[in-house]
């Protein structure tokens, strides 16, 4: 799969191994779309398809309401990004204006994220596009520039990986669960050097959405592409969003998007076997996404380890987090509980954790948000009622933005708090400044805020 | 043109921690504002650099003399993981360091670093991890070659190692070529490409045209 999509967007071959990609779709956020376009200005370029490029603030932006307290900086580069895209020309889905969101909420939710297209954007979790059978990664604000000016990428050719993801998902267990228990499984630097491909019962019996939290994760393996192939739920999920392709053009489209999966004989460089049906609820204990266990777990003892060097990074990071080696993780007591970000702020995502909010409360020492994913995905979980599951349980509903994922725009953890987040990096300092983050399911973080601790959600599901 | 990298012969730090992500590299909140680069080097691991208090945490390897002097950085498994930010880039650089050498980086830093001119070097964790206790043995003051063109290190104790590397990206560090102006001379082959996969796939090229 990653070969036919790659070499169907080959320009020109420049060594054995290395290519001028062709860029499809162009996505630019508040934090790094301006600046690269005003590198572009000093180099005397211009945009060379504005109309391949997108652009939305979503990193930078307050998700109070009404936007209050976006600070100076966010404020200019908003007025920064909304002077450049008009002035080149470039689709600015703009705060308030439905298709606005976070970058990788709206390219699947608009149609822009087709099968078969290579999506780039300054953000490491483009790989979340390969849940649509995309090839998405992220790009740095130099490749940015060099694909503002020209459409297109020098790329080396990746080795590939594939996961096989076999057996039925058990009660309670989601996508999440799924992703994260790889990573633990197989570290968080398996991917890097290669595209993985998700494949296996497992996968193809997951939603749309589903496939896209797992293909976000892919970055969390080391993977910077991810990508599952399309099928008719890929097709039913697209049919009729906005920049999808429609009529004659539609049916053209899904033949060509039929072709795109790995051949029977395929050959892929490393293969991975995951029986899911062994997977409990997961959440992280430490500074790494590999640092995860099930919810039923026990920290793990550096003293049980016989690899100094595991022992020692085992150690900075239970000191970090402030947990006891050999304690069970369940009953940790948290202060926040954060849903939202690219890997879980999809309709579904939200569907899930007001499942289980639902009638229930949120405890009283612990804060908890629920930002959706884009201003769509907003408007219909308030058109179903959820935004009033959430705020009856306690929770605050607010705007949308990648808010208290990577603190960017202000939000952040305190120091020293406990945070149950549905993002994607645990990192030292990534929701605010010694920030302690544990990673988990919507389900799980609902179950954490209503217990006020660390909990199994299987326990209040059934 | 970035600075051409050839050959460097400096003082190196070994940051051994393994999974050292661009988070850590450079926090989020030094990256907002389009006016940032030229601030990032007293940044650059913040939080190992400083204690909560502002003050620099001594035991941090790169407030240590020699090491503050380091030019090179000698790194654990999966260094520059995580964040595309090229900012993680840039705040190293700020710092002073020209090139890395560890047993595997993040893919997307990784790339980042050649767009700056910076050279990361893998080799195998023996030899990062003998290159490490090397430096360590002379507390630091046995300076490490880099040479480029040759692709070989060697160490404070006269090691020598050989290294791959991307024959293009080798190329590239060495003449300092700029990527943009490179590709943009072959727009015509861009701009015939369009063209013919505009017939082949209608839908990628009128994006919303259809609606």
């Amino acid at each position: 799969m990653l070969a036919k999509i790659w070499d169907q967007h080959v320009i020109a071959q420049i060594s054995d191994d290395t290519d001028i990609l062709h860029v499809d779709r162009h996505l630019l956020h508040d934090l790094g779309g301006s600046r690269g376009l005003l590198d572009l200005k000093s180099k005397g370029l211009t945009v060379h398809n504005p109309e391949l490029t997108f652009a939305t603030p979503d990193h930078a932006i307050s998700t109070a309401h009404g936007r209050a307290g976006t600070s100076k900086i966010g404020q200019e580069l908003l007025a920064a990004l909304r002077l450049e895209t008009t002035a080149s020309g470039i689709r600015l889905f703009d705060v308030d204006q439905p298709g606005q969101g976070i970058v990788h909420v709206i390219g699947p939710e608009l149609g822009l994220s087709l099968p078969g297209c290579i999506i780039v954007c300054g953000d490491s979790h483009t790989c979340t596009h390969g849940g649509l059978g995309a090839l998405g990664f992220g790009i740095g604000s130099s490749e940015l520039t060099h694909v503002l000016a020209t459409q297109a990428l020098i790329q080396r050719r990746p080795k590939t990986m594939r996961v096989t993801f076999d057996g039925r998902l058990p009660f309670g267990v989601t996508a999440k669960d799924m992703i994260l228990a790889l990573i633990g499984q197989i570290g968080a630097a398996a991917g890097t050097g290669y595209a993985v491909e998700y494949a296996g019962s497992a996968i193809r019996d997951l939603p749309t959405e589903g496939r896209l939290t797992i293909c976000n994760l892919s970055i969390e393996l080391g993977a910077k592409m991810g990508m599952i192939a399309p099928d008719e739920k890929t097709f039913e999920f697209l049919r009729g969003r906005p920049y999808a392709p429609r009529g004659e053009m539609w049916s053209e489209a899904v033949e060509a998007w039929r072709r795109l999966p790995s051949d029977i004989d395929a050959v892929f460089d490393r293969e991975v076997l995951f029986d899911v049906e062994k997977i409990v609820p997961q959440v992280t204990w430490g500074i790494s996404p590999e640092h995860v266990i099930g919810v039923d777990g026990r920290i793990p003892d550096p003293r049980s380890v016989g690899d100094p060097a595991q022992a020692a990074a085992i150690t900075t990071a239970l000191d970090y987090m402030a947990l006891m080696p050999g304690a069970p993780i369940a009953g940790t007591p948290v202060d926040w509980v954060f849903i939202g970000s690219c890997t879980n702020s999809r309709l579904s995502d939200l569907r899930a954790a007001a499942a289980v909010a639902r009638g229930r409360k949120v405890a009283p020492n612990v804060r908890a948000w629920v930002v959706p994913g884009s201003e769509n995905v907003k408007r219909e979980a308030v058109a179903e009622g959820l935004d009033k599951v959430f705020t009856d349980a306690g929770f605050e509903w607010r705007e949308p933005g990648c808010s208290m994922c990577l603190a960017a725009n202000g939000e952040t953890v305190a120091p020293g708090q406990r945070s149950v987040s549905t993002s994607n990096r645990n990192f030292v300092g990534r929701q605010g400044p010694l920030a302690r983050t544990h990673l988990a399911s919507p389900a799980s973080a609902v179950a954490a805020a209503v217990a006020g601790a660390i909990a199994d959600v299987r326990s209040l599901e059934r | 043109m970035k600075q051409p990298f050839n050959r460097l012969t400096a003082i190196a730090a070994p940051i051994m921690r393994g999974n050292i992500d661009t988070d850590v590299i450079i926090r989020i909140e030094r990256l907002v504002g389009n006016t940032v680069r030229g601030t990032l080097g007293r940044w650059a691991f913040g939080s190992l650099r400083y204690q909560p208090d502002g003050t620099e945490n001594p035991e941090f390897i790169l407030n240590r003399e020699p090491y503050r002097q380091a030019e090179i950085l000698v790194t654990g498994p999966n260094f520059g993981c995580g964040s595309s930010r090229e900012g993680a880039v840039w705040s190293l650089q700020e710092l002073g360091i020209r090139a890395i050498i560890g047993s595997g980086f993040g893919d997307i830093f990784f790339a980042n670093c050649f767009q700056n001119g910076i050279l990361p070097v893998v080799v195998d964790k023996a030899i990062v991890d003998q290159l490490a206790a090397d430096i360590e043995a002379t507390q630091g003051a046995g300076r490490v070659s880099i040479d480029l063109e040759t692709q070989t290190i060697v160490t404070p104790s006269g090691q020598r190692h050989t290294f791959e590397i991307d024959p293009r990206r080798r190329e590239g560090l060495l003449q300092g070529l700029d990527e943009v102006a490179m590709t943009l001379q072959r727009d015509d082959e861009i701009r015939a490409f369009q063209a013919a996969d505009r017939a082949a796939r209608p839908w990628i090229h009128f994006a919303g045209q259809s609606a």
